[in-house]
């Protein structure tokens, strides 16, 4: 089957409606959340009505249904990451900014002898492309523990800048998260050195995959990483429901962070044990029905196929960025090119605000975000306090780019006028 | 189109020719406010002779709502008493609370007014009070210390 766009977006039921007085949805901000097709509003809602159950509880039934399904979606997400060590490396969160939270408190509750203790010495190495919530848990786990926070900057390209790789990652570095794709610029790191030079300090390869898993085949045992985070929401599926891929060996030593039901071996009064993973990071009767619909969500990409997918979102963010270069006074914030590169784009048109530039675009059906994206440090470092963001996805085509495309010179005569 | 009664004239004209903007050297108080979800920021500086506002120097970045707003206020609000301009900044908020059904009232609002349309714009409440609720923050600042 050859990809189809138009065919594509007959599985979503949002875009059999329209939006500002008639006008065509046309939905560019894939990167804040994802569109759902049927089959997951269906999974998802098919859960509450013949299965619904609290998981690994309950002497019935449905009980066993639940959890047949909970424990399925588990396998699909340790299917489409290729996991080495299968489903037991799955951890079901709220979303990516739960898991690499998870991760970071985590290793803050380590004790001494843990290979993931921290002290003052040691050091964790962001980027300054990260968004929020790949920033803020390390810098704060840092003011816990007295670690150093280090970070690669970014070139005026809106490139990684490794020139200083050894200097960066360092022998006291302990951990290295990075973004796997810029959610502003679009730009997709260069893993290999990072990974190599990582590993060599001994330090482990947090991916902040929001951004990349939804739009790319990632294979957690290929890129050798150790650590991996993404949403489900942006994936298709439902919001309340992410995911934490971590290296068995190295869940078994993670400390958990939320403590409760479902998380322990045994418990006394005065102290308890801890469940292998990944219950050990499941505390509380998780979101199941979203999980459910989260696994639906990857069963859908996957019959499409993630490299058709990526495929089609490099071929339209090609199109989508010649048209900008056609546009007089407008600035591409990141790569010009489609070089390991996704369908982020994020530009200023001179004189028009972003937020005035989106509000003219959504008179026109055009769904855009604007601001900072979530990663201020990044806004300042590039002197851009706001910008404009298109995000692309499988259910758009060309005529979503012309839309946009006309919608910034309609702008820029609507508040030409004065 | 819709977006007309968003963008009216008189925003746009102040939004390419804000007034009051540059800080005032000395100030009664001063006082930095952020619209941590899109990045708008202004520094309001407030100077006080008695109860009397006898200056209000701004300066900022932002979009056109945000900005056009702090500057019709601070041509509005500089000479007005704090009791004068505690009522229009009142009328303001109410009108800003009122999803597009109050029409404002003309005659404390003066260009002010201008912002009712915004009021239908849930996204844009935030950049049109920016200014307005830094007023606030340095008017209690500047009158703590007296």
């Amino acid at each position: 089957m050859s990809f189809s766009p138009a065919l594509i977006r007959q599985d979503f039921p949002i875009f059999e409606r329209t939006v500002r007085e008639g006008k065509k949805l046309v939905y560019l901000d894939s990167g804040a959340t994802s569109q759902k097709p049927h089959s997951v509003i269906e999974a998802e809602s098919g859960f509450y009505k013949l299965h619904n159950a609290a998981v690994h509880r309950g002497a019935h039934q449905l009980a066993e249904e639940a959890t047949d399904a909970y424990e399925n979606a588990r396998l699909i997400v340790a299917n489409f990451l290729n996991a080495p060590g299968g489903s037991d490396e799955i951890i079901f969160t709220k979303n990516a900014t739960e898991s690499l939270n998870l991760l970071a408190y985590s290793m803050g509750n380590a004790k001494n002898t843990n290979r993931f203790a921290l002290k003052t010495g040691d050091r964790i190495v962001v980027s300054e492309m990260e968004h929020h919530a790949n920033l803020i848990p390390w810098q704060q786990l840092c003011a816990r523990t007295g670690a150093e926070l280090a970070w690669f900057s970014v070139t005026p390209e809106g490139r990684l800048d490794l020139s200083a790789i050894d200097s960066v990652i360092t022998a006291n570095t302990k951990v290295v998260a990075l973004t796997h794709q810029s959610n502003v610029l679009g730009t997709i790191i260069p893993l290999e050195a990072i990974v190599a030079r990582a590993h060599a300090v001994g330090a482990v390869v947090v991916l902040d995959a929001c951004q990349s898993v939804p739009h790319m085949p990632v294979d957690v045992a290929a890129l050798d990483i150790d650590f991996l985070s993404f949403s489900g929401h942006k994936t298709l599926g439902p919001t309340g429901i992410g995911v934490l891929w971590g290296r068995k060996n190295l869940l078994d030593e993670l400390p958990p962070f939320l403590y409760g039901g479902s998380m322990i071996e045994y418990v006394t009064m005065t102290d308890a044990t801890w469940a292998p993973a990944p219950a050990k990071f499941e505390a509380g009767v998780p979101n199941m029905a979203q999980a459910v619909g989260l696994g639906a969500a990857l069963n859908y990409l996957s019959k499409i196929g993630m490299e058709n997918i990526h495929t089609h979102e490099l071929a339209l963010t090609g199109y989508l960025l010649e048209g900008m270069r056609g546009i007089a006074d407008l600035k591409l914030v990141g790569p010009t090119d489609t070089h390991s590169r996704g369908g982020a784009i994020s530009f200023m048109v001179q004189d028009i605000h972003p937020h005035d530039l989106g509000q003219y675009l959504d008179s026109q059906g055009v769904a855009v975000r604007t601001g900072h994206h979530c990663a201020w440090p990044l806004a300042k470092a590039l002197n851009v306090p706001a910008s404009t963001r298109a995000s692309l996805y499988l259910y758009n085509d060309e005529s979503d780019c012309d839309a946009l495309l006309d919608g910034i010179v309609g702008a820029k005569k609507y508040f030409g006028r004065l | 189109m819709q977006l007309d009664s968003l963008y009216q004239e008189v925003i746009l004209d102040h939004y390419k020719h804000p007034q009051h903007k540059g800080l005032s050297p000395t100030f009664s108080a001063q006082v930095s406010h952020v619209n941590a979800s899109c990045g708008d920021e202004i520094i309001l500086n407030i100077n006080l002779e008695g109860d009397l506002i006898s200056e209000l120097t701004w300066d900022g970045q932002g979009c056109s709502i945000s900005q056009a707003s702090v500057s019709i206020m601070t041509d509005l609000l500089t000479g007005k008493t704090l009791d004068q301009a505690a009522i229009i900044l009142k009328s303001f908020s109410d009108l800003m609370a009122s999803k597009g059904t109050s029409p404002g009232d003309e005659l404390v609002l003066e260009d002010a007014i201008a912002f009712a349309g915004v009021s239908k714009f849930p996204g844009r409440i935030k950049c049109s009070l920016l200014g307005w609720m830094a007023f606030k923050d340095a008017a209690i600042q500047a009158q703590s210390k007296k």
